[in-house]
């Protein structure tokens, strides 16, 4: 496993707190994520995950504190190659969208390029590049809609590499995928991290597979309910679940 | 009735139509794309409507009823994006208050003005003859507008379409992207007029790109069937409404209708 540089922040999070109208979604959320890091954030349904993703990549505002990308204000941050996405909605896409696996990959070159620029050559090079790490460079020909749900997640997966970003989110992405293309795509995810060090921010309600994947964990249940490795985050849990008992 | 190309040539309207229906043509399935894609085939019908308020404003102003269509429909799509995108009101029930509104709005202009429901007839659903010199160059005009404007976004309106928040976090200003399809689809409705009618332009939008889009083919394939699907049936109706005495905006739908059940009737792969 490679190290972590706790010298460099890819994120910082400084006492956020969201609330949609009267109701408050997330409550003075405070870690910061290392570059080179793999964080699984997890928390039961409603806990604000997506709401806190949402935050990190300036989608959203926080009601209160702030949120920092490279040391940039997530809301004036503009270097938006360095980020890369996978939504969870990514696989509901309109599945008779008339468009190539190529083409979708080749979709995450259009903020760099500009208006009125078209993409080169070297936008099609990246796409390459990042199909074959993806393992679906094969399939580069092929209607993203008549791909299985575990070849598309890959496709987004390569549409996320293709700025060769500093820093992947992913929110739920293995949500209505086969199991054993599961295991091959957090396989493609520890390649990632481990090879290109890439750091990697994992939303799952699945604890028990993010813990045996991320190298830490950030639990919220609308505040921040622990931070460390899964180790500790297993001794809190144990803890948390032995002070219930004894109540 | 038959006669020759070389006959159809000598008439100068036909052969204005015929320069402003190529124009249409080409224009209308690149805009209805986006639209078809993005679930806003209505709006284009929504649009259809509004210009014919516009329409009505030129004749009772004795302005260019093509230029006050176009004015007005642009106010409205700026008015049911804004609308849409506060979430003040669903995003459908936005068309339906400019759709009935604007009509409403047409009626009774058209009830202020004399004679104005015989003009307003011919733009209702386009004929051979309605097409002027003028409006031609208006036509070339207004379409060179939509043709560069779309080429300039062109990559972000097919990222937009496809993921819209994906498309925002690489850094696509989306609200924007939404915007400038509203205003191209209020251009493409307006130059459409003259040519196939206020109430069939969205068919021309419509049909092509759902046509195309039965291929199963890439983004950029089915770009190109949808314009040689409605480029066909354009100059084909354009031929037939002037050799039979047939309006031309219904016989060019009905073309382009045709193609689209013969697609259906393919087997599937």
């Amino acid at each position: 496993m490679h190290a972590v540089d706790h010298t460099k922040n890819s994120i910082e999070i400084s006492h956020v707190s969201f609330s949609y109208g009267e109701t408050e979604v997330l409550r003075d959320i405070t870690f910061a994520i290392h570059k080179g890091d793999y964080l699984g954030l997890v928390g039961p349904n409603g806990a604000g995950k997506t709401t806190l993703l949402k935050i990190m990549l300036g989608l959203l505002a926080p009601t209160s504190g702030r949120v920092t990308l490279f040391g940039r204000d997530a809301r004036e941050f503009r270097d938006w190659s360095k980020i890369g996405y996978v939504a969870q909605k990514a696989v509901n896409f309109d599945k008779r969208f008339p468009a190539t696996v190529f083409e979708v990959v080749l979709m995450g070159r259009s903020g760099l390029r500009g208006f009125g620029r078209a993409l080169t050559r070297e936008d099609r090079a990246a796409a390459e590049r990042a199909l074959k790490t993806a393992e679906m460079w094969e399939h580069r020909d092929r209607l993203i809609g008549d791909l299985s749900g575990g070849e598309q997640q890959r496709v987004f997966i390569a549409r996320a590499l293709v700025t060769s970003p500093e820093i992947i989110f992913l929110d739920e992405p293995t949500t209505g995928v086969d199991a054993q293309s599961q295991e091959d795509f957090y396989a493609l995810l520890r390649k990632l991290n481990r090879e290109s060090q890439a750091t990697l921010v994992l939303i799952s309600h699945d604890i028990d597979r993010v813990l045996g994947e991320a190298m830490h964990i950030a639990c919220i249940d609308r505040t921040l309910v622990c931070h460390g490795s899964p180790e500790e985050y297993k001794k809190e849990a144990a803890a948390g679940l032995e002070h219930r008992h004894n109540k | 009735m038959f006669f020759t190309i070389s006959q159809f040539f000598e008439y100068g309207f036909a052969v204005r139509a015929l320069e402003a229906g190529v124009v249409v043509a080409l224009l209308a399935p690149l805009v209805g794309m986006f639209l078809v894609l993005r679930r806003y085939s209505l709006i284009a019908d929504t649009f259809s409507h509004v210009s014919l308020a516009g329409l009505a404003v030129g004749f009772l102003l004795g302005l260019h009823p093509v230029l006050t269509a176009l004015g007005v429909t642009v106010i409205a799509s700026l008015g049911i994006e804004h609308l849409r995108t506060s979430q003040k009101v669903y995003g459908e029930s936005a068309l339906a208050v400019f759709l009935s509104g604007s009509l409403a709005l047409a009626v009774v202009l058209m009830g202020l003005g004399k004679g104005l429901n015989v003009n307003l007839l011919n733009y209702l659903f386009g004929s051979i003859v309605t097409v002027t010199p003028g409006d031609v160059y208006l036509i070339a005009a207004l379409g060179a507008i939509v043709a560069c404007t779309l080429a300039v976004f062109r990559k972000e309106l097919i990222y937009t379409s496809f993921d819209e928040e994906s498309a925002r976090v690489s850094g696509i200003r989306t609200g924007f992207i939404n915007a400038v399809l509203i205003v191209l689809s209020a251009f493409t409705v307006s130059l459409s007029i003259p040519v196939v009618g206020v109430l069939l332009i969205s068919a021309l939008m419509v049909i092509p790109v759902v046509t195309a889009l039965q291929f199963k083919k890439s983004f950029a394939t089915t770009v190109w069937l949808a314009e040689g699907i409605s480029l066909g049936a354009t100059v084909a109706g354009i031929f037939l409404s002037f050799a039979y005495n047939l309006p031309t905006g219904g016989t060019i739908v009905l073309i382009m209708i045709g193609i689209f059940l013969a697609t259906l009737l393919m087997p599937k792969r």
